[in-house]
């Protein structure tokens, strides 16, 4: 470590909770986000979609929604000058539907008029005539099987021409008939979870001189959308470029494109800016979302709890387009079996086309639905073999020098014991005194469903197991570019990057580094777009590790070449140069200038693009492969007071405790811990997509439910601080754990509570009331 | 129609607003007030709630004409211009902002909780603030901020 903050009088530097820089802005209202954007003479968008999941289009007539007044364009797919074909892994979602829709939501006509209503009554007058096909709504179905990894099923229609499996993995390690003393065999099915953020899908698209196009969007990752939308429009990346717009929430649901080619397509079209905004019902029709997840998990184990085989089966439902499912299902697979060590695993996970919502990117990315499964395993080990839960978890566990599934070394701290211990060890809240009783912490709130009746209190513990950073040998890198020069007579750094601040607070790590790094108090945050190189995906829990990595890299290439200045100046060699509130000093020497007057009119500038370790790609039958860069973890304790006679649900206590590396910036990791915490609440007791027959019925916040304040539990979160020796400063990325183990806890704590096997996630309270259920291995 | 109304203390006049319009669309869209965020439509979410003749109301709710002759009090009217209010500069401090969407709204509803109930406690302010969405930060730093705007606000009371 070279860190030195003693003789340092800034308080914004690594380690530290500064002010985020946006944060004024943000509380007076000032901030611009992606919706706020206004131009003279600009247009409105808007959107015709699907309502059938499968259906052909024999015709469009946009007649009607030309006539109407204030209508200046309408766009079908002929109007796409490119190719009409994006997505994130490969190109298979049309922009505009040609002659087939394949999900509820799909869009199929564009229109700009000069107020937004006027747009979206104009796309109501589209007249699109459909053959209704029957839709594939079911994942194993899609892909032809007849029973768990069970090949068979033939006559299912293709959804796209290489058939309906976008992706199978196989891990296959260790004995492939091993023998155990019990057999624990668990069937469970995950939801479809929305990312809801906030902020919807919006941005401005100005029309440019030269024929481009200037793009003002909320996204997490300006490059890959650049790439696609240039080859939707048939445009270099010269002329298509994207500058970030404040992120109003993003948690994987701004990955893929939605607004964007759209309005660059009614822009070019009507030489007019046009300004999309999506209003909620569109949202949760036009991102993807976390995919529904159907797995069975046989764990054979010995009388002492040790597991010695895992055989698991998960089909992801993708949707109608891949988006990301091939990395979900990467992911899934290999982070399936949960932070335990495990001698002999055969894995086969399978993600599918379907004629659901599209799903890809949420938080957690395709090991928050495994940790559902694999967590409840652990608590059926337990209690089958009369053991502390805990204990089996202990006995279990991963630890540096193990080996996963896929062959890799964990090179690093996994302290899954001791999250496990510190968590245990956390105060438990007092038990319900009757005489001080409050409805507002009862199951049921102010509804007054019970003053104590019935409410049976649960605890329940799981850990959670991610990989951080883009996988499978990935091209995973960042760029950041730092300049250094002296401005009003005071050093000043401004940094360029693309990367996308999301509000996970990536804005205020930059500071951080850049103070840590050049001892420089003020540090501009240029705004981020596609002039920079690219920046990478906001997302992975990786931004950080890698912009973060970037950033410190460009900041020790501009420190050396000032190093130079000031001995050069100096007239020789000065050893323990360090810069220290702006000025250079020299741990033997002293003092030997200030900035403002070594540099005088030099600026120093540095590009630097950085990458990770490498990963490789997942051997095909097998699945051996050194194929992550990090490992996160984190454990719950969650506390349940359930009303069985109800089915209603209060978690009590939500508690986490999270090896970080290195928290740079304590405070937005709390923050990120609290939040990701009460996302994977959501999914454990409320939150679902229900769909049926390809049909959303609740795309709406009454009807989609996300934790209100009420809903949440005081949290207790403890940090452990395992450097990384191969990330910079040690760090670990933070953002997707909790969201990962939340929920396992809370099922863990309701099955305590209940007695009941409760294997669908989110719980329903038809799923809570009765009398205790053995659970015992499926038919 | 023609509205006129008061918003932060500024008389305001506006000619042709489509009857149709949300006094949420017209602060955002006409009057260049774009604090006030729009996130759900359907007054679930609190992301707009502004103070309409004093009351907490969600704006989207309110139809433009509804505003007309009345008094609007917008997250841009919280602070005097110079300093933060204590409810805002809490929020700073305390890490209650993440990405921020749903801030303007809670700082409307939380200056409200505190003029009615200058010591909360923690269920009097969850209670208060259960009518506002937030997907980013769990709400703890949202408590931690609202204890520290209330024992500020109290001591210079």
């Amino acid at each position: 470590m070279t860190l030195r903050t003693e003789s340092s009088t800034s308080t914004g530097r690594i380690g530290d909770s500064p002010q985020r820089p946006d944060a004024t802005l943000k509380v007076t209202g000032q901030f611009a986000y992606s919706s706020d954007l206004w131009m003279e003479g600009m247009l409105w968008g808007s959107t015709l979609r699907s309502p059938h999941p499968y259906a052909r289009i024999r015709s469009i007539d946009i007649a009607p929604a030309l006539a109407m007044a204030g209508v200046q364009a309408v766009l079908t797919a002929d109007d796409v000058p490119g190719i009409n074909a994006y997505g994130l892994d490969h190109p298979d979602q049309p922009v505009l539907a040609e002659d087939v829709v394949r999900y509820q939501g799909e869009p199929v006509a564009l229109v700009a008029a000069d107020h937004p209503e006027v747009a979206r009554l104009a796309a109501e007058r589209i007249v699109v005539d459909y053959e209704q096909l029957t839709p594939i709504t079911d994942a194993m179905t899609a892909v032809g099987h007849v029973d768990w990894n069970t090949p068979g099923r033939t006559g299912v229609p293709s959804l796209h021409p290489d058939g309906n499996l976008v992706r199978h993995v196989k891990i296959r390690t260790g004995d492939p008939d091993p023998k155990a003393d019990v057999v624990i065999i668990g069937e469970y099915d995950v939801g479809m979870q929305d990312q809801a953020f906030l902020g919807p899908e919006s941005g401005l698209a100005v029309p440019a001189e030269d024929g481009g196009i200037d793009l003002y969007v909320a996204t997490q990752w300006l490059h890959v959308d650049q790439k696609q939308i240039c080859a939707a429009l048939g445009l270099g990346p010269d002329k298509v470029r994207l500058t970030l717009a404040g992120v109003g929430g993003a948690f994987g649901g701004r990955e893929d494109l939605s607004m964007h080619v759209h309005a660059c397509l009614l822009a070019i079209h009507t030489g007019k800016p046009v300004k999309i905004v999506y209003n909620r019902a569109e949202s949760f029709l036009g991102h993807v979302h976390r995919h529904p997840a159907r797995m069975r998990y046989e764990h054979g184990v010995r009388r002492d709890g040790t597991i010695v085989y895992v055989h698991a089966t998960i089909y992801l439902d993708g949707g109608a387009y891949a988006s990301s499912t091939p990395a979900v299902v990467a992911n899934a697979a290999t982070m399936g079996i949960g932070p335990y060590d495990v001698p002999n695993v055969r894995m086969d996970c399978y993600g599918a086309y379907t004629n659901n919502p599209p799903c890809g990117a949420m938080r957690g990315f395709g090991t928050v639905q495994a940790a559902y499964a694999y967590e409840a395993q652990l608590d059926r080990i337990a209690a089958e073999l009369g053991l502390d839960p805990v204990g089996v978890r202990c006995r279990n566990a991963l630890h540096e020098g193990s080996r996963v599934p896929t062959g890799q070394l964990v090179d690093s701290a996994a302290p899954v014991v001791e999250l496990l211990h510190r968590v245990e060890a956390l105060p438990l809240p007092p038990p319900v005194d009757p005489s001080r009783l409050d409805l507002r912490e009862q199951p049921g709130g102010v509804s007054n469903t019970t003053h104590g009746e019935g409410v049976r209190r649960g605890v329940g513990y799981a850990v959670a197991f991610k990989n951080v950073g883009f996988s499978e040998g990935f091209d995973d890198y960042s760029t950041a570019r730092v300049r250094l020069e002296i401005v009003g007579g005071e050093p000043v750094v401004t940094v360029y990057t693309a990367a996308a601040e999301v509000g996970q607070g990536l804005v205020t790590v930059e500071q951080q580094i850049v103070r840590t790094e050049l001892g420089v108090e003020k540090v501009v945050l240029a705004p981020a777009d596609t002039r920079v190189g690219n920046g990478g995906s906001t997302s992975a829990s990786r931004q950080t590790y890698v912009t973060g990595g970037a950033l410190k890299a460009a900041c020790e290439a501009v420190r050396a070449e000032v190093f130079d200045v000031a001995q050069r100046c100096y007239g020789r060699m000065v050893r323990g140069l360090r810069l220290v509130d702006g000025k250079v000093v020299s741990d033997t020497e002293g003092g030997i200038g200030s900035l403002a007057d070594l540099l005088a009119d030099t600026v120093v500038e540095r590009t630097v693009e950085w990458r990770h370790r490498p990963t490789y790609p997942l051997d095909p039958e097998t699945g051996q492969a050194d194929a992550h860069v990090q490992y996160a973890f984190a454990a719950h304790r969650a506390v349940v007071d359930v009303d069985t006679e109800l089915g209603l649900v209060k978690v009590v206590a939500l508690d986490c405790v999270q090896d970080v590396g290195r928290a740079i910036n304590p405070q937005a990791v709390r923050g990120q811990i609290y939040g990701g915490s009460v996302q994977g609440l959501g999914l454990a007791v409320m939150e679902e997509i229900v769909v049926t027959d390809g049909l959303v019925r609740n795309a709406s916040f009454t009807d989609y439910l996300i934790p209100t304040i009420l809903d949440v539990p005081p949290m207790r979160v403890e940090l452990l601080e395992y450097a990384d020796p191969h990330a910079p400063y040690g760090l670990r990325g933070v953002g997707e754990p909790p969201t990962i183990s939340s929920g396992p806890a809370i099922l863990s704590a309701l099955r305590q509570a209940t007695r009941q096997p409760l294997t669908h996630i989110p719980v329903h309270p038809d799923h809570l009331i009765g009398g205790p259920v053995a659970l015992t291995n499926p038919e | 129609m023609r509205i006129t109304c008061t918003v932060n203390g500024q008389a305001r006049e506006l000619d042709d607003v489509w009857e149709g319009e949300s006094l949420l669309y017209v602060l955002r869209e006409r009057m260049g007030l774009p604090g006030s965020k729009n996130a759900c439509e359907q007054g679930e979410c609190g992301s707009c709630t502004v103070y309409l003749d004093g009351e907490t109301v969600c704006s989207c709710l309110v139809a433009a004409g509804q505003a007309d002759g009345r008094e609007i009090r917008t997250v841009e009217g919280l602070s005097d211009g110079e300093r933060l209010h204590p409810i805002q500069q809490a929020f700073v401090e305390t890490g209650a902002v993440q990405c921020g969407f749903c801030t303007p709204g809670l700082l409307v509803q939380i200056e409200d909780l505190l003029r009615r109930t200058p010591d909360p406690t923690d269920l009097e302010i969850r209670e208060a603030l259960a009518g506002n969405l937030c997907r980013c930060t769990g709400y703890e730093q949202i408590l931690e901020a609202v204890r520290l705007a209330a024992g500020r606000i109290r001591s210079t009371a």
